[in-house]
């Protein structure tokens, strides 16, 4: 009994270390004081003014935009070079996977340092584009190694037998192997749009004039004190990524109920 | 059909000859030239870049930065172990909703998690206002190492806890249950059941909390204050601020190889090579 105490303080601390900064995020986005620290009063300034700040505005455009597009690119590429991957044999199969593998292990800051040499050297003009090829870039190793798994998993004797039933290849794919490694290509897809909306470093070096994203604005307001209309987005952003994991997860299990 | 499939990968054989493959192969080309060279025609190899690293004042940054991250590690793995466990052994609709709590904070912004923190460390933060307030004297907390492990900590530890949780959710409880039916002691059963069982996940967790931590930068520049330069910060000012890519890249590939086997270190002491809890 007591055991069960302990670990339950335990993990409340833990939660309390992970939680506390959120948490005053969040208040201080409600206090009607610009600076941080002293609070002066309850108020929705920032909420307000949040749909008038320009800077704000734009960046949570490419943010969402470059997110969108790169998952969406870096899903279908991943999804067709998974397929081709899993069919191949042998060295060149290893090969492949471990240049695949190399922009996941390699840190991000090498990784940036790395596509802003390339981009300068085929003067490249830096803006949305690099960003963006860049963001497919980190994307679809991620992509590929979560659909290959499915892969693995998927009895070849299915397509076969649709073949020996007439479907032709292509029909075969789009009815048999596309359906049956979907989870996989939905988590990867998920996973390339949250790590495209996060990223901070490599869009740092690959940024050109006048384009930004969220995660560089707040860098460059860090130092002289984020203002607080970023608290506010991030509360809401964050409200509704709460709201969407419960309806999910509510949903999921009512499947699982119903089933 | 197999064969055919194969295929399928070329867009992206091609996409990675460019995009991955090339930029590497620059990286390691500005790592072994000289700044005087431009162009094709006048290119100079050298071994200065490399060189230069091993002058002392970088030797204790690089070395700095390896103490940082190891001790973060360190950190991680402690608290983290004990709740990867809590959570393992919690039933399965408890189970969820607190590894849902853990992954939760990923989704906010990394940086302006970290932003807060100066709002909570700060000179007129929130524990030094709450210190004044019941009367004590306010402590310098921001811009130190201290906060600088701190926030590698606080921002690394779900991948040690997700990892290690996922080794022991995998281990069969029948191991446990056979080891106390024969007289073992709680102590002997985690040293020798659950603590080996767990431990690809502990490697991964390594990994995965050590990497990021080394490589850094934004962190030590928020929170560490320009005091203590880490590896990252080093290799950022010379590509952004002095525009000296040769000896950056040099930097970029000790960093490399420096990750590179660290890696195989630690998956050398993973035995398990299949089952275990590996990234993916």
């Amino acid at each position: 009994m007591v055991k069960k105490y302990l670990s339950r303080i335990y993990m409340a601390i833990i939660f309390i270390f992970l939680y506390s900064p959120i948490i005053v995020l969040a208040i201080y986005s409600f206090n009607e004081s610009k600076s941080r620290g002293n609070w002066t009063g309850f108020s929705f300034k920032w909420y307000l003014e949040l749909f008038q700040d320009r800077d704000i505005k734009m960046a949570l455009y490419y943010t969402v935009s470059i997110a969108l597009i790169s998952a969406i690119i870096s899903t279908i590429l991943g999804t067709a070079a998974a397929i081709g991957i899993n069919s191949m044999k042998g060295k060149i199969k290893s090969i492949i996977l471990n240049i695949n593998y190399l922009p996941v292990v390699n840190p991000d800051i090498v990784t940036g340092i790395a596509l802003m040499i390339l981009y300068i050297s085929l003067n490249i003009k830096l803006g949305f584009n690099t960003m963006l090829i860049s963001h497919i870039i980190f994307n679809t190793p991620y992509v590929i190694l979560s659909i290959l798994p499915k892969l693995r998993q998927l009895d070849t004797h299915m397509t076969e037998a649709a073949m020996d039933l007439g479907a032709t290849p292509m029909y075969a794919l789009r009815k048999v192997i596309i359906p049956e490694i979907k989870p996989g290509i939905i988590t990867g897809f998920l996973m390339a749009f949250t790590l495209s909306i996060d990223d901070f470093i490599i869009s740092y070096f690959t940024k050109g004039e006048g384009v930004t994203n969220l995660s560089i604005v707040i860098y460059s307001m860090a130092r002289r004190g984020v203002r607080p209309t970023i608290n506010a987005l991030s509360t809401i952003m964050l409200t509704v990524v709460l709201l969407l994991m419960i309806i999910v997860n509510n949903r999921s299990n009512a499947i699982e109920k119903s089933k | 059909m197999k064969d055919r499939t194969k295929y399928f990968s070329y867009p992206y054989i091609v996409w990675m000859t460019i995009f991955i493959i090339l930029p590497s192969f620059l990286v390691l080309l500005y790592s072994i030239t000289s700044k005087e060279s431009n162009g094709i025609t006048t290119i100079n190899f050298t071994l200065e870049n490399y060189k230069l690293f091993f002058d002392p004042m970088y030797i204790n940054i690089l070395f700095d930065s390896m103490t940082l991250a190891a001790i973060s590690t360190l950190i991680c793995l402690i608290l983290g172990y004990p709740a990867a466990y809590i959570i393992s052994t919690s039933n399965i609709s408890k189970r969820n909703t607190l590894l849902f709590l853990c992954i939760l904070p990923m989704w906010m912004n990394m940086l302006l998690r970290t932003y807060a923190w100066m709002t909570i460390l700060g000179n007129n933060g929130l524990i030094n206002n709450f210190l004044e307030m019941i009367g004590f004297q306010k402590v310098n907390l921001l811009y130190t190492r201290g906060a600088t492990v701190m926030g590698m900590v606080y921002n690394f530890i779900p991948f040690m806890i997700l990892p290690i949780y996922t080794a022991l959710s995998k281990m069969d409880i029948g191991l446990i249950e056979a080891a106390d039916d024969l007289g073992a002691d709680k102590k002997t059963i985690f040293r020798k059941i659950i603590l080996p069982l767990s431990m690809p996940g502990v490697i991964s967790g390594i990994i995965m909390v050590f990497m990021p931590a080394v490589s850094t930068f934004i962190i030590p520049q928020l929170l560490g204050g320009n005091k203590n330069m880490m590896i990252g910060n080093l290799i950022e000012k010379l590509f952004i601020l002095n525009g000296d890519w040769n000896f950056g890249s040099a930097i970029s590939i000790i960093m490399m190889i420096i990750i590179l086997i660290s890696m195989s270190i630690m998956n050398k002491f993973d035995v398990d090579k299949e089952g275990g809890a590996r990234l993916w």
